[in-house]
Order: structure tokens, then sequence, then C-alpha cells
């Protein structure tokens, strides 16, 4: 699905990711950890084709195609969704006219979503404008639900959300990722980045890695990496050598 | 120029789709009432709605001898050289609209002001909603496809009466090369709501307009929200005053502006003038293509007790707002398009849906346009 070769990234003079490699196969759900800072979240904007960073060097591909110099759009055209942390607010933009458009005027499929994700009030409503963090990250499932991408990555989806909505918000994360398909049969991959790993509950993720100052520092099983974490932190991880 | 228009209807296709552009019903459908003016030619007045009268302002003048006490009492007749032009005038036109008490339109009212051939057109209007009245009028007010060059002066004085509801709605439709001088005031009494709305997104050379509500009665409530565009070549000084002169008055005055090389100049005043009134200005505009958006908003208060704020923000649309909608799949200018639609997008409360609709079209014929 992704293949990111010898991937480097500056904003403006200064490296913000280096040596990044990494595969992520179809029906593949990869977690990402890292400190405050470390660029998790510079690799998916980069991966997505946020402007602002600088590929210095290497390739992204999607599914075969180098997507490095690809507009945005044309990136979630193919399949690529991305849940964001802290999306923009925008003022006078209804997130039932951006649902509209997003999935061809499709009434019943944002209708069907907005209910299971409790959302039918918002829809008209200005896109994050006086959300609460459960409200916004319920959103931000919602507006990935009616793009159906096939590759999801998702920027810390747990945070600010209460006990109540992490189940609720869980479960739609885990339907995004086909988590309801027989292993054999799915598709849908993802790339998700977690502080408390709370997400990990509902998600039966594949592959952990881990990033400090802008480069991979380990690759493994994602419940045992988090369990290191959380016994000793990332000092282990920043005192590590490289792999 | 055809020389038998009589009635909307009689209009070329192009006029009348000018004029649908501006929320006039060639049709009448959902409408209470008529008022139709070519250049200085009343061609058609009517009023299906009981309790709602539509008159010229000669015939009125001619019907009711009190009429005459409501001519430039709200509007100074030296207030400057457009009011004394149309005070010189020995056969003024234009309309007066009269909504007896209590009376209630479901639908609202039309007029329609269409400059065809004459080089000046003036009207003097007079609108009168008397004790708990509800009154919607719409003012479309276009300039023929053929016509390059005109100017309009427009006097209108708003008279709303206790608990009366009045909202007034313009959707202009001018040509590059027309000027146009509206001079409105409005006097509100107590617990009345007086409600403006105007509405340009077509090119015009130059607007002057800055009308005024006296909110003189208790409790009264005055509201302008306007949405402009302005394309090179347009010059749009557009202000609006509120007086809060009695306790409990509260004023509103919201304006979304968008230059893609025109001038907007945005002034807004309040003034609080007594105890327990409340105002607020909120002036936000976007800078699309080198032009100039000039927000002004002044407030002045003079009393304790007296509430007013203002806000207003220039800028461009936010890079990360674009590229967030792209990560949805939307393309650059699409992206860019929805959001400057959301920009302009104001629900605004106490307007029949009827009349939002037409808001929202004319601002969708404009996103159509690519603004």
């Amino acid at each position: 699905m992704l293949d990111i070769e010898d991937l480097h990234v500056m904003i403006g003079d200064r490296v913000v990711l280096h040596d990044i490699n990494l595969h992520i196969g179809e029906g593949e759900t990869h977690v990402l950890m890292g400190p405050n800072g470390s660029g998790k979240t510079t690799l998916l904007r980069a991966i997505m084709g946020f402007g602002g960073l600088d590929i210095a060097k290497g390739k992204i591909l999607f599914r075969g195609r180098d997507v490095t110099r690809l507009p945005i759009h044309e990136r979630a055209k193919m399949g690529m969704g991305m849940l964001f942390q802290r999306p923009p607010t925008i003022a006078g933009l209804k997130l039932g006219k951006l649902l509209a458009v997003t999935s061809g005027e499709d009434t019943a499929v944002v209708n069907e979503y907005a209910k299971y994700l409790n959302m039918h009030s918002f829809l008209d409503r200005a896109i994050n404008l006086g959300f609460s963090g459960g409200e916004i990250k319920r959103s931000e499932v919602l507006q990935l639900m009616v793009q159906g991408p096939d590759f999801v990555m998702l920027d810390e989806p747990e945070s600010g959300v209460d006990l109540e909505n992490i189940t609720l918000i869980g479960n739609a994360i885990a339907k995004l990722l086909e988590k309801d398909v027989h292993i054999v049969n799915r598709k849908k991959s993802g790339l998700v980045i977690t502080h408390t790993g709370y997400i990990l509950d509902y998600l039966d993720a594949d592959f952990g890695h881990v990033m400090c100052d802008g480069e991979f520092r380990c690759h493994g099983n994602p419940r045992e990496i988090l369990k290191v974490i959380k016994t000793s932190g990332y000092k282990e991880c920043l005192a590590c050598q490289k792999i | 120029m055809p020389e038998d228009i009589d009635k909307m209807a009689d209009l070329s296709p192009e006029d009348q789709d000018r004029l649908a552009r501006t929320g006039l019903e060639v049709d009448m459908k959902n409408r209470s009432g008529s008022f139709f003016q070519v250049d200085q030619e009343i061609k058609e007045i009517a009023s299906l709605q009981e309790g709602i009268e539509v008159h010229s302002l000669a015939d009125a003048l001619r019907k009711y001898d009190w009429l005459s006490d409501y001519l430039w009492k709200a509007v100074p007749k030296d207030k400057d050289k457009y009011t004394r032009y149309v005070a010189e005038q020995e056969d003024p036109r234009g309309f007066v609209v009269i909504a007896r008490e209590n009376s209630r339109s479901v639908y609202p009212l039309q007029a329609c002001l269409f400059l065809a051939k004459t080089s000046v057109q003036h009207v003097h209007n007079i609108v009168i909603a008397e004790k708990g009245a509800e009154l919607h009028i719409i003012s479309g007010c276009a300039s023929a496809s053929y016509t390059k060059k005109g100017s309009h002066i427009g006097v209108t004085e708003c008279y709303v009466g206790e608990g009366a509801h009045v909202t007034s709605t313009m959707i202009h439709n001018w040509g590059e090369e027309i000027s146009v001088f509206p001079r409105s005031a409005s006097i509100v009494q107590e617990n009345g709501v007086f409600l403006s709305n105007y509405i340009c997104m077509q090119p015009v050379r130059r607007i002057e307009m800055a009308p005024i509500a006296r909110l003189e009665g208790k409790n009264s409530v005055g509201r302008f929200n306007s949405i402009v565009i302005a394309p090179p070549g347009s010059y749009l000084d557009l202000g609006s005053v509120a007086q809060l002169s009695a306790e409990g008055a509260s004023a509103e005055l919201m304006t979304r502006a968008i230059t893609t090389g025109g001038h907007i100049i945005s002034r807004g005043l309040i003034e609080g003038q007594t105890r327990r009134t409340k105002g607020h200005i909120e002036c936000k505009g976007l800078i699309l293509k080198d032009g100039t958006i000039h927000a002004i908003p002044e407030i002045k208060g003079e009393v304790v007790d007296t509430e007013l704020s203002h806000e207003a923000a220039v800028g461009k649309i936010a890079r990360e707002e674009i590229e967030y909608l792209m990560s949805r799949g939307l393309d650059e200018e699409v992206a860019t398009a929805t959001i400057i639609r959301g920009f302009l997008d104001v629900r605004i409360d106490g307007l029949p849906g009827v009349l939002q609709d037409q808001i929202d079209a004319a601002i969708d014929a404009a996103e159509k346009a690519g603004f």
C-alpha cells in the first residue's frame, strides 16, 4: 500500500525527518510512537502532501506510484485519508455542506454515518467552531467514514476524548480499518500516532515504530513497545542505538 | 430599448434573468405585492395581502393628507446634494408601502427599480409599519443589459411602529458603469425590529450608502447585514449607522466583504446615547486579489451602562484551511470556493426562508461565476 524510501524532510533550513524507510502492506495497521516534537505529525503531513515542508530526498510510493510531488487532493482521490489532531476551524462552512461535497451529494451515506457517530445535530454547524475535543474527533472520523479512504492516517485519535466517547471513536476507527473483516480479506491499512495507547484496545495493530529526533529508533510489536515506554518512558528510546 | 415595457414580463429574457438575480419573481410566486418602476415610469403596482397597501408616492400623497408628515422626517432634505436633488423634483416617483396595524405579510413584497435609458433615476420611498405589523420587503435594483451608464438616487424613509417587525432585503445587480446613491433612514418605536440586508455580488462603478436606524423606542432592535464583492473597477463605500436613544435598544452591524480587485470601504457607527443599550459591529474582509478593504468601525458611548464593541479582520484565506479540504479530496479551486462560500454564508435571524433563499441564490450565482 505505502512505501517510503530514504525520506528526508526539511522545514526551512532545519532537517526534521531523515533516513525514513517504511513499508505498510494492504490490511496492516501500524502504530507510530515517540516523544513530543519527534517528527510523527510531520511524517503524516509529508505523506499526505502538505505544504511548508521540503522533501529534500527520498520517495513516497502509494500503490506503487510515486506520489512524492503529487498535490494533496490527488493523494486523497487515490485513497489516502487523514484524521487531524488539531484540525482548523472554518467559520461559515457547515460540516454537512462539506460532507455533501465529499460524498457526491449522497445524503443517505452522510446520514447513516452521522447517526452512527451521534453527529446529526452538528451537520448544520460550522466545522469545528465551538466543538469540544471529543466532538472534533467525532467530526474527523465522520469525514473519513464518508470519504472512505483505503489508507488512513490517524494523528492521536484519542487525545481530548472522554472515556464515553473513546469507545464510540475506537469502534468507528476499527470499522474504518475493516477490523471486522477477516484478516485474509482486509484491504484497508492504517498508520496511527498514539501517546497513550488507549486506541489500541480497539485496533489490533500489527507493527509498532518509535520515532525520536526525526528518525526511527525501533520497530516491533506495538504492545511490547508500548509496555517499555509506559515503564521507562522515552529515555531508553533516546539512549537506544539507531537500528 | 424596447418601448412597450408595461410589466416585468415584457422585459427581454436576459433582463428578466438580471431581475431574477436580484431576488425578484416576474410571475409573483411567493410574493405578497409588487411595485415596478422603469426609469421614471411606474409600470406595476399590486398588493395581494390584506392590510398591506402599495401606492406610488404621488397617489399616496393625494390619498392621505397625513402622509406629508412622514416626508423628509427620517432623512433630512438637505442631508447632501443627492437628497437635495430628490427634494427639488416636482414630480417625485417611488413607492409607499403601508402595513396596517397587526397585519402580517406571509410573503415579501417586491419592489423593482429598473434603470433602462434615463441618465438619472430618482425615487423617494416611504415605508410605514403600524403597531404590531410584520412586513418584509425585497428591493431588486438592476439596470438593463444594454444600459451602460447611469445613476440611481433613492431616498427611503422607514417608520417601524410599536412592536412592528420590518425586514428590508436589497439585492443589487447594476452595470459596470452605473453609480448608485441610496439615502435611507429608519425610525423604530418601542419593541420594534428593523432588519436590513444588503447584497451586492455584481460589478458596479460606484455605490455610496450609509443607512441609519434611529432606535427611539424602548427595547427596539436594529440589525444591518451586508454581503458584498468588489471586482476590479467597483468602488463600494458602504456603511450603516445605529443610534441607540432608548433604554434596552440594541443594534448589530455585520459585514462580509470580498475584494477581487475593487475598493470597499466598510463603515459602521453605533452611538450609545442612553443607558441599558447594546451594540456590536463585526466586519470581516477577504482580499482574494490585490484591492482594498478599508474597515472603519466606530463606537461612541455617551453614558454609563451602554455596552458597545467591534471586531474587524481583513486578510486572506488560511492555507491550512485550503489544505484541510484538499485532504478530503477537493481540488484547490473547489476548496477555495467552498471556503469563500462559507465565509459569505450568513444565516439571518428573523428573515423568512424565502428571502434567505434569495440571498443564498445571489451568492450561489457569484460562486458559479467563480466569484
